[in-house]
């Protein structure tokens, strides 16, 4: 394993272990539905049980991604967000909470595009712990992993249930902050998971790492969150917030003033139902 | 231009032409990717794959495809000897059904259920549609809603042959869209999948692949000029959207320095309207569909839509191979207005009797461009890379003809 910068992550990671139980992790859109309303939603997440937070950073071909947070994403690019505003709703969230780790989620491009080294201090200034991003494999390490790691930022890799043991090692290699295991074979929002196939799954990554794994895509109710939860570091949830911003908008697109509330509601439940549940020992 | 003592070695351990290619995909793809390196790495080196291929070429698709003089194409320039490589004249119109014939015979060997494609013209998804019910495979095509609409006659012969059509509303609704939409296809359903890229691009091992396939229209092209005028061609030119019967016909060719080799893009509206598919004259590089090349986007590294009257053309991207044969300098890519393809489609049709797909007609408005100028024994080979039936419509509606 590489050197692991000493982030926020690890400081929360080892807090929930000392209280014993997992974590909450929420993913909502930079800019979604709009920078107003978006700074309102993250404002509000650590208080309504959040234990870290996911920005994604909008772009325009989100791969991975399904119909909610493609239209999530497509919303925040219509009304002007970018990576270097994202950066900058990072910086002002840091004024008030300097605890909350912060993990930008996205894809390649728009770093690429911004200029890795540039990036990688930017986003360090402005409180930035972890980054995911999808397309870029443990094959393509050297394009932002490795410099990542050197800048102080943890780079947090994702593994599927294609991941075999036999890779998992070189998935690992670089991994830092936690491991992130995508519970299904698939896009974001579409399906859910099996919790025991998940447990499984977990099992075989923790054999292999003493990081912290988190699981998400497909969790969207208090119980789902709470089982996922019984059998992993942390639970993951994005697309059912999204979901709660997209019914909350009127036919213009526009949200609506219970907006904000509505998604606050559902992390506080979520949140409740990850605190609930009983955190199995780690196997290892 | 660099030199260098080979420009056909290919692409490199880990995928990369230059910085270009690569593997940029989500990790739950990442297994299967290589599953597919692996598998192709074996059986570009099997006989008896190739004997296969070769024998659904020749009897299958019709090859080789003829070599063309076209005497009063020639004689209305007045100056290059203008040849045509006539792979219009393939089973289903096109050059995609070389590389769809090469991927379906590698997903039978790799044991594959179920077949995914995306399309942009249509052609590629007929192609792919063709081969799947020659094989007997399940056939899921993606194609943006908005091509859906432009390209009906293809989507009903999609139809026909038993390929389901998936319009896609996801983003802009165009061919980029469409291979986002086949890549989380292919993330859902890993296992039993296969995904058959309709060009030279997306991760490795598909760019080299997908040229693999296609060099049988330059292979036959030199051999073909060597019975026709016992020596090799002066200039090759050929229309590039992704690029993939641009690196056919060019890479058996990369090696002769005499070989002046060009490639066209759609200029659409004109480069400086914006309006434009052209990656190589009008972007700059960045990733998508898992490799690095040139990519129309904004500032922010947000992908732009491309736009050209030819639906083929019309793809943000360019095989990375192409990416790293223009910085290196050994092609020169140059591109054409809708007008000018107009032009070249008017034109081929009253002085050759071949009604050519809008995609060549920008290679050959860039011939009827060079050509006066060049010497009467310079030879011109342009790649007549699909027909034009598929293109009546939108050329109807642009001459202001009521079908
Ligand atoms: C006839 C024809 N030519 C060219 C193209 C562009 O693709 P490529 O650049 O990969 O050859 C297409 C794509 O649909 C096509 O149908």
């Amino acid at each position: 394993m590489s050197k692991q910068p000493e982030t926020r992550i690890a400081k929360r990671f080892k807090k929930l272990q000392d209280e014993g139980r997992p974590g909450f992790v929420t993913f909502t859109t930079a800019g979604d539905p709009d920078l107003e309303t978006s700074v309102r939603i993250l404002n509000g997440l650590a208080d309504a049980g959040a234990d870290l937070i996911e920005i994604g950073v909008p772009f325009s071909d989100p791969m991975a991604d399904g119909p909610a947070i493609q239209a999530s994403s497509l919303r925040a690019i219509k009304g002007g967000m970018s990576l270097r505003k994202t950066l900058g709703i990072v910086a002002d969230y840091r004024k008030k909470d300097d605890e909350t780790p912060i993990v930008l989620m996205g894809y390649y491009n728009p770093i690429y595009i911004y200029g890795v080294d540039v990036f990688l201090a930017d986003a360090k200034k402005a409180g930035v712990d972890g980054l995911i991003v999808v397309d870029l494999p443990p094959e393509e390490e050297a394009e932002l992993c490795l410099p990542a790691l050197d800048a102080g930022i943890n780079f947090i890799y994702l593994t599927a249930p294609t991941t075999t043991d036999a890779r998992l090692p070189r998935v690992l290699e670089h991994a830092s902050g936690f491991v992130y295991f995508v519970s299904i074979t698939g896009i974001t929002g579409t399906r859910s998971a099996v919790t025991a196939d998940v447990a499984g799954h977990v099992g075989r990554i923790r054999a292999k790492t003493d990081l912290p794994v988190a699981v998400g895509f497909g969790i969207r109710t208090p119980e789902q969150a709470a089982e996922i939860a019984s059998v992993a570091d942390a639970a993951v949830v994005g697309s059912a917030l999204v979901d709660q911003i997209t019914a909350n908008l009127d036919d213009n697109g526009k949200p609506g003033p219970g907006t904000v509330d509505a998604v606050l509601g559902l992390v506080k439940s979520l949140a409740e139902g990850v605190r609930g549940a009983r955190k199995t020992e780690k196997a290892s | 231009m660099t030199k260098l003592n080979t420009f056909r070695s290919g692409v490199d351990e880990t995928g990369h032409f230059g910085i270009y290619g690569g593997r940029f995909v989500a990790e739950t793809l990442m297994p299967l990717i290589l599953d597919v390196e692996k598998a192709w790495e074996e059986a570009r080196h099997d006989d008896d794959f190739w004997a296969e291929f070769d024998y659904l070429m020749k009897h299958y698709v019709g090859r080789p495809s003829p070599l063309y003089f076209a005497e009063r194409l020639t004689e209305q320039f007045g100056g290059a000897k203008v040849y045509f490589k006539r792979d219009e004249l393939n089973h289903t119109g096109a050059h995609k059904i070389n590389n769809t014939i090469g991927q379906i015979l590698l997903a039978r060997r790799m044991g594959k259920k179920r077949i995914i494609a995306e399309t942009g013209a249509g052609q590629h998804g007929v192609a792919t549609a063709t081969v799947c019910a020659l094989f007997g495979m399940p056939c899921v095509v993606y194609m943006g809603e908005t091509d859906v609409e432009r390209q009906k006659p293809n989507v009903f012969r999609m139809r026909l042959l038993g390929a389901e059509i998936v319009p896609v509303t996801a983003g802009t609704g165009t061919l980029k869209d469409a291979m986002n939409e086949a890549l989380r296809d292919w993330v859902a359903n890993v296992e039993e999948t296969f995904y058959i890229i309709g060009t030279a691009a997306g991760p490795h091992p598909y760019p080299a692949m997908v040229r693999d396939f296609q060099c049988i229209i330059g292979n036959e092209t030199r051999e073909q000029m060597q019975e026709m005028e016992g020596r090799l061609p002066d200039t090759l030119v050929a229309a590039i959207g992704g690029g993939s019967n641009a690196i056919g016909l060019f890479h058996p060719f990369l090696d002769d320095d005499s070989v002046n080799i060009i490639g066209v893009e759609a200029a659409g509206h004109g480069i400086e309207s914006g309006e434009h598919c052209a990656s190589l004259n009008g972007g700059r590089p960045g990733v998508l569909h898992g490799n690095r090349t040139y990519l129309l986007q904004d500032e922010d590294g947000q992908i732009k839509d491309g736009y050209s009257i030819s639906a083929g053309l019309d793809y943000p991207g360019i095989g990375p191979e192409h990416a790293w044969l223009r910085d290196i300098g050994r092609v020169e890519y140059v591109s054409a207005t809708d007008v000018e393809a107009l032009e070249a489609f008017k034109l081929c049709t009253a002085k050759e009797g071949i009604i050519p797909a809008l995609e060549p007609c920008h290679a050959l408005a860039y011939v009827s461009k060079i050509a006066p100028d060049l010497p009467k024994d310079h030879l011109i080979v342009m790649n007549m890379c699909g027909r034009g039936d598929k293109d009546i419509f939108a050329v109807a509606e642009r001459f202001g003809f009521d079908m």
